[in-house]
């Protein structure tokens, strides 16, 4: 009976602070629902009255509608996500359990180059798109985020922890390379191009840095940047629609979130990026 | 940055060699190949093309015949340039109080996690949350929260006499980050010592049980040695982390009031995408690097020396 109340000594510290943690999202859902003249009320009321969905239905119509940029968001993480895993498996394979000519030295170029923040290529992306007519383009946000350094070690990582013998086997029964690969080991894969998969999905649904460099054109916005456009020119945001359209943007992760979140954590914390 | 998993692959690179795996010359090329070829457009040339640029003058409106060669000039013009020490001034005053504090504070959210807990799984998730909302989601939020006249800070804040002027301050905008950036991280840094802390050697606690220590003492000498790697790795990847980042500050700030928030990494998007000075944006952007660099270098070497002397 102790051993069922001493769970609560820690617990309901640890809760209370839990909550004061999720105060930001609470007043995030709580601002959505009300009208703008509640937005700061002192003190703070944190169940909206008069309760509304009109933040909402503005949001998600008309020519404020961010459903666009919801669209192009999912466009871009889909392919992001889709050519990362297809490029990534590929090439972590042939590093962990294909043999020729110079992989050791590739591979070592790799390992220099997955060091380099992102932020620091940025320049060059930006003249190198422009001249390619690549800019203000969603193929910017695309294109680099499907051949990445760091899915390929990923892959790389998981595939030399396999036995070779399978390999081997199959090669002995007249198996080709293509063969030992799509039917062997792609298989046993799944784990881990799933965890590779959720991190290429959040990291694209999430970046703001990059579109807000290579797009320019309002209509070509992601999510994240599609966010700003509830500011208007003198920096006075418009609480509710703001918050209404914040609340759009996290409901994807969130789902990812919660439907894999063994998975997704294990992917956040084995790799260390965000 | 996956630094760590970075350097692990390359301990692997060199130990796997000769594990008998059968030659299959230009096949395995084909398979790198579609990877390799996009990493060589969008990394690799890129890369060279920083490290060019920082030794040219150029800017937008010289056009592509526009960019001659200046030497060191723009090394020496960094050197010289109050902007940027400022810049690295308040960076390091950012990287110095924001990352210490998440990292410990982590630790702390950490142990506690990895009690027995009501409702643990959901309490874990929730402090992980804001690391997987975007930057303008949670930007746009805490700003409207840390209004100084009727944002819920303040309001909570009134009850102790204090009335910080937040974003509207130039004392108090780097605070007003510093305190997004902890409340954004302890709940990464909790789990990732949370799975540390499930690796533990069990049986010196046991040891130690037996022989009376302390609480305090038993973290001291068992568990603090054995998360080291963890809080290296942790203080590597948020010092990255924190010295690159620019967009909360393009959000929130844009480097002000003033140029109270212009960070290094901030100054460099406005030297480059701002003022479209391509190539001292491209120096600055490789100064700052190569110094993260040196930085992470020596907090490795920090550690494997503690390793060494236990």
């Amino acid at each position: 009976m102790t051993k069922k109340y001493s769970k609560w000594i820690w617990g309901v510290p640890l809760w209370t602070l839990a909550i004061a943690f999720l105060a930001p999202f609470a007043w995030m859902i709580s601002t959505a629902l009300k009208p703008d003249v509640d937005a700061y009320k002192i003190p703070m009321q944190w169940i909206p009255n008069p309760f509304q969905w009109d933040n909402f239905s503005t949001v998600l119509s008309g020519a404020t509608s961010v459903l666009p940029a919801f669209g192009r968001s999912v466009f871009v993480a889909l392919l992001r996500v889709a050519g990362e895993l297809i490029t990534a498996t590929m090439a972590g394979y042939a590093f962990a359990r294909m043999s020729f000519k110079g992989r050791d030295k590739l591979f070592l170029l790799y390992l220099a180059t997955a060091i380099i923040p992102a932020q620091l290529l940025l320049v060059p992306r930006f003249i190198y798109f422009q001249k390619l007519g690549l800019y203000d383009t969603l193929w910017a946000l695309i294109l680099p985020g499907m051949f990445t350094v760091l899915g390929t070690f990923l892959m790389r990582q998981f595939f030399v922890s396999q036995p070779a013998e399978f390999a081997e086997a199959a090669r002995m029964d007249g198996a080709n390379e293509w063969r030992v690969f799509t039917r062997i080991y792609l298989p046993l894969a799944t784990p881990v191009m799933s965890a590779l998969g959720i991190l290429a999905f959040v990291w694209s649904w999430n970046d703001y840095e990059t579109p807000l460099v290579l797009i320019s054109n309002p209509d070509r916005y992601t999510l994240p940047l599609s966010l700003t456009n509830f500011v208007d020119e003198q920096g006075q945001i418009a609480p509710g629609l703001t918050m209404a359209a914040s609340v759009i943007s996290i409901v994807p992760v969130l789902i990812v979130f919660v439907v894999l979140q063994r998975r997704f954590i294990a992917a956040m914390t084995h790799t260390g990026i965000k | 940055m996956a630094t760590a998993t970075v350097v692990a692959a390359g301990t692997k690179a060199r130990t796997e060699r000769g594990s008998g795996i059968r030659p299959s010359g230009w096949i395995g090329f084909l398979f790198i190949a579609p990877n390799l070829l996009g990493v060589i457009a969008f990394t690799l040339i890129p890369l060279i093309s920083v490290v060019v640029l920082a030794f040219t003058d150029w800017n937008l409106v010289s056009g592509l015949g526009g960019i001659t060669f200046n030497g060191l000039d723009n090394f020496v013009a960094i050197a010289r340039d109050p902007g940027f020490w400022h810049a690295i001034g308040l960076t390091l005053v950012y990287v110095v109080v924001s990352v210490p504090l998440t990292v410990v504070l982590g630790l702390a959210l950490g142990i506690a996690l990895n009690r027995p807990l009501p409702g643990r799984a959901v309490l874990r998730a929730i402090f992980f949350l804001p690391y997987i909302v975007n930057v303008v989601a949670i930007g746009m939020t805490w700003l409207m929260l840390m209004n100084p006249k009727a944002g819920l800070v303040n309001q909570v804040l009134d009850a102790f006499g204090l009335q910080p002027g937040w974003f509207a301050s130039s004392h108090w905008a780097l605070p007003a980050l510093i305190v997004m950036a902890v409340w954004g991280g302890v709940g990464y840094c909790s789990l990732i010592y949370l799975s540390a802390l499930q690796d533990a050697p069990q049986q010196l606690y046991e040891a130690a049980d037996i022989d009376g220590a302390s609480a305090w003492s038993k973290f001291r000498v068992i568990t603090w040695p054995s998360l080291l790697p963890t809080t290296i790795f942790l203080l590597v990847t948020l010092i990255i982390g924190a010295s690159q980042g620019f967009g909360l500050i393009a959000l929130i700030t844009a480097g002000g009031p003033g140029d109270a928030t212009t960070t290094i990494s901030y100054y460099m998007y406005q030297t480059g995408f701002q003022f479209y000075r391509f190539g001292y944006a491209s120096a600055i952007g490789l100064v700052t690097f190569v110094g993260v660099l040196v930085l992470t270098l020596l907090t490795w070497r920090a550690q494997r020396g503690r390793a060494l002397n236990d």
